[in-house]
């Protein structure tokens, strides 16, 4: 059922919540889309009239610049309307329902909800109860997905590589809870690569990752063994001193990015970061600032990528990309 | 005086090793006779049960009736009301309501709800501790006296294993029955879902399997050491049914139920992100859903109860961590027991037993058995009849079922309890 909420009977996006369910040929057709928008930066006149007289809302009930900023700059350049709530700071703290808030702001006659919440499932929650004209993108819910940030990922991934077949992919860091690392499962799984590989201590991995279809590994010597991509995870402060790592300094020395660790991947092995870095934590920045780092081409992409979702969701209400 | 005769039922009594046509005769609030008419038996009602099987009323270990303190979910009237029509005529009441039953007074007042509203017998369970708080052992004499069936901290967790130690000791002191609800709280953290593969997936905090069965394995050692009579209520993992199985074996004085639910569904039914699926104990694996029904069926787990929940709909509207746990389950709970005899996983009177005469048996009642003399406490249902779930059959106030809008089989027709019908089927009646 819900896992295809977010299609139409015709199988186009209606709204984007997850990578779940999404064939190859629409993610392809997502980075495809994007690509053709990607080119645009370089133009005196950075907008498409694509979406003009449409009205978004960033829904933001978690504090987020960076995602928030790369939304507005898409929905700006689709020519959209763009209003920005951050609901961290108002209504819910009120004690106003998340359903409430959606009511209330459907009420406004808006065409689309970018939405960032802190519980898993937030985003499709949304996605059921508002009103059938409004299209909803996942920004972020919780531990269970980022799709937009993965297929910015992706899009980065097949700007140096080409093509996703034959790909040894890495994900290095906290995977238990990161939403951006069970995103990029699911797209780089869907989108053909050879191997995505886990790399973590057990107290960062999720029980039952094997069945999510990586290989988990807890050393990086064994675990960047001749890799064409190095996905790094931010780390949240807190995990340190507490019942998951003793140290910021032991989690650097096992699992940290340096460029002794990098001599184990492939010569070209490209590296990512989806932000923002905690340098001298997961990443040096030797690393995080060197050759093989494409951590700034990520930010940018997100953009087009971001431009190229909003585009296609809103697709359904007859807006042709 | 109320007289009434049931005709022409397939009379099905577990503790009597009954399963025959017949009639049964009911006179004031006992059980007459069993297969055979009294002579000269004049009822004033006589019921036809042609098709029909007739069964001792249910015992249920745990349903929630949300009065006192949370009457916008429910109240005893409408959840006594669902409870006879799904031929439950006892059920036992949580501690946790507002106020928490730690007082006699809070025991009378449910008492006092119970008789206006006159359907099941309602049997209150004291709170182990004071206010449910976990560190101080609650006035269990004086609760027992006030009428309290049994004592437990109902899903709250306990300071330190003294505190189960000591509650232990002076539970058993009393003779009350203590209900011990295993769940470690530090390895259930957070956690909304089974820490398996689905929640892993959909980045749900998870809560394992251990969390349960090593707080099972402690409370087993304390039951061994003090000696007290425990009930585990609605385990819902392999280690938890293995457990069981072995302190059975050898000789500790200890019974188990489980949740109807935990035996039907598992994580992988899971609708994604559905909060009517949010359940704690959460919806396990396979694996442990196969040693559920093997130990119902071999008898290491005593009872099924339905673990009634009812909420109200915003409790379940929101994102799936922050909705609350349970599900509306006493109106399904026949039906789907009927399904697992269906299936062939244990036979039509072993089901009728785990809802009779074994949970009555743990409480210590009479009931839950026909034979004359006994309470006449009656179910009477139709094992074939066919209905949906929907605004127009369901009478619990909370409709928080993952089976809403589907059809199960297996009806209540007629519920009888202590001599007095308490719920005919509108067309039947």
């Amino acid at each position: 059922m819900s896992r295809h909420i977010q299609l139409t009977e015709q199988g186009r996006l209606k709204h984007f919540l997850s990578i779940e369910g999404l064939s190859r040929e629409l993610l392809t057709e997502i980075l495809d889309t994007a690509e053709s928008f990607s080119g645009m930066a370089g133009h005196q006149i950075k907008k498409v009239p694509l979406l003009r007289g449409k009205t978004i809302i960033n829904l933001f009930f978690e504090n987020s610049t960076r995602t928030r900023t790369t939304f507005e700059l898409a929905a700006t350049r689709l020519s959209a309307d763009v209003l920005n709530m951050n609901i961290a700071t108002s209504a819910t703290s009120k004690g106003e329902s998340l359903l409430d808030t959606i009511r209330n702001l459907e009420a406004m006659h808006v065409d689309m909800f970018v939405v960032r919440h802190a519980l898993s499932g937030a985003a499709h929650f949304i996605a059921q109860h508002t009103a059938p004209h409004i299209s909803v993108i996942n920004a972020g819910d919780g531990q269970h997905a980022h799709p937009t940030q993965a297929m910015l990922d992706m899009f980065t991934i097949r700007q140096h590589k080409k093509q996703f077949a034959g790909l040894k992919v890495a994900i290095v860091g906290d995977i238990l809870h990161s939403r951006v690392a069970r995103s990029q499962i699911l797209a780089l799984n869907s989108l053909g690569v050879d191997q995505v590989r886990v790399i973590a201590p057990k107290t960062l991995l999720p029980a039952h990752v094997k069945d999510m279809g990586v290989i988990d590994l807890h050393d990086m010597a064994e675990g960047l063994a001749d890799v064409d991509v190095i996905i790094m995870l931010r780390l949240q402060k807190e995990r340190m001193n507490s019942a998951f790592l003793p140290s910021e300094s032991e989690y650097f020395r096992c699992f940290g990015l340096n460029e002794a660790k990098l001599k184990y991947a492939k010569s070209d092995v490209i590296v990512m970061h989806p932000g923002p870095i905690n340098r001298g934590v997961e990443i040096a920045s030797s690393v995080a600032d060197g050759p093989h780092s494409v951590i700034l081409q990520q930010v940018s992409n997100g953009i087009a990528v971001r431009m190229a979702i909003m585009s296609m969701t809103m697709q359904s209400h007859g807006v042709s990309a | 005086m109320s007289r009434i005769l049931i005709r022409n039922g397939r009379i099905i009594d577990p503790a009597s090793r009954l399963d025959a046509i017949g009639c049964l005769a009911i006179a004031d609030e006992r059980i007459l006779s069993v297969l055979s008419e009294p002579a000269g038996f004049n009822p004033d009602t006589v019921i036809d049960a042609a098709g029909q099987i007739v069964c001792p009323g249910f015992v249920d270990l745990s349903a929630r009736l949300r009065e006192p303190g949370h009457s916008h979910k429910g109240n005893i009237l409408s959840e006594t009301r669902a409870a006879a029509s799904a031929g439950v005529t006892s059920l036992c009441l949580p501690p946790d309501t507002k106020p928490v039953i730690d007082m006699p007074s809070v025991v009378e007042y449910i008492k006092d709800k119970a008789e206006k509203a006159g359907y099941p017998q309602i049997y209150s369970i004291g709170a182990l501790t004071h206010r449910l708080g976990g560190g101080e052992l609650s006035a269990m004499f004086g609760l027992k006296q006030s009428g309290c069936i049994a004592v437990s901290n109902a899903s709250e967790p306990l300071a330190n294993m003294l505190i189960l130690r000591r509650a232990m000791e002076y539970a058993g002191s009393h003779n009350l029955l203590l209900m011990y609800r295993a769940n470690d709280a530090s390895l259930s953290g957070d956690g909304c879902a089974h820490e398996g593969a689905v929640a892993s997936r959909y980045g749900l905090p998870g809560i394992p399997e251990a969390a349960e069965s090593i707080a099972l394995a402690q409370c087993l050692e304390l039951a061994e050491l003090t000696g007290c009579r425990v009930h585990i209520s609605q385990i819902s993992c392999k280690q938890s049914v293995i457990k069981i199985q072995q302190a059975k074996k050898y000789g500790l004085n200890i019974s188990a139920d489980v949740a109807i639910h935990q035996l039907h569904l598992t994580e992988n039914d899971i609708k994604p992100f559905d909060s009517s699926y949010h359940v704690i104990p959460p919806l396990r694996s396979d694996t442990d859903r196969k040693y559920l029904l093997a130990g119902l069926a071999n008898g290491t787990l005593d009872a099924v109860s339905s673990d009634h929940q009812p909420h109200d709909l915003d409790a379940k509207l929101g994102a799936f961590p922050e909705t609350e746990p349970g599900v509306s389950a006493l109106e399904t709970l026949l039906p789907l027991m009927l399904a697992l005899s269906d299936q062939k996983i244990i036979g039509l009177s072993h089901a009728i037993a785990t809802l009779t005469r074994n949970p009555a048996r743990i409480l210590g009642l009479d009931c839950g058995i026909l034979s004359p003399g006994s309470p006449a406490d009656i179910c009477i249902f139709d094992p074939n009849a066919s209905w949906e779930i929907n605004e127009r059959n369901w009478r619990s106030a909370g409709r928080n079922t993952p089976y809403w809008g589907q059809t199960l089989r297996g009806r209540v027709s007629h519920t009888i309890q202590a001599g007095k019908i308490i719920y005919s089927l509108p067309e039947c009646s």
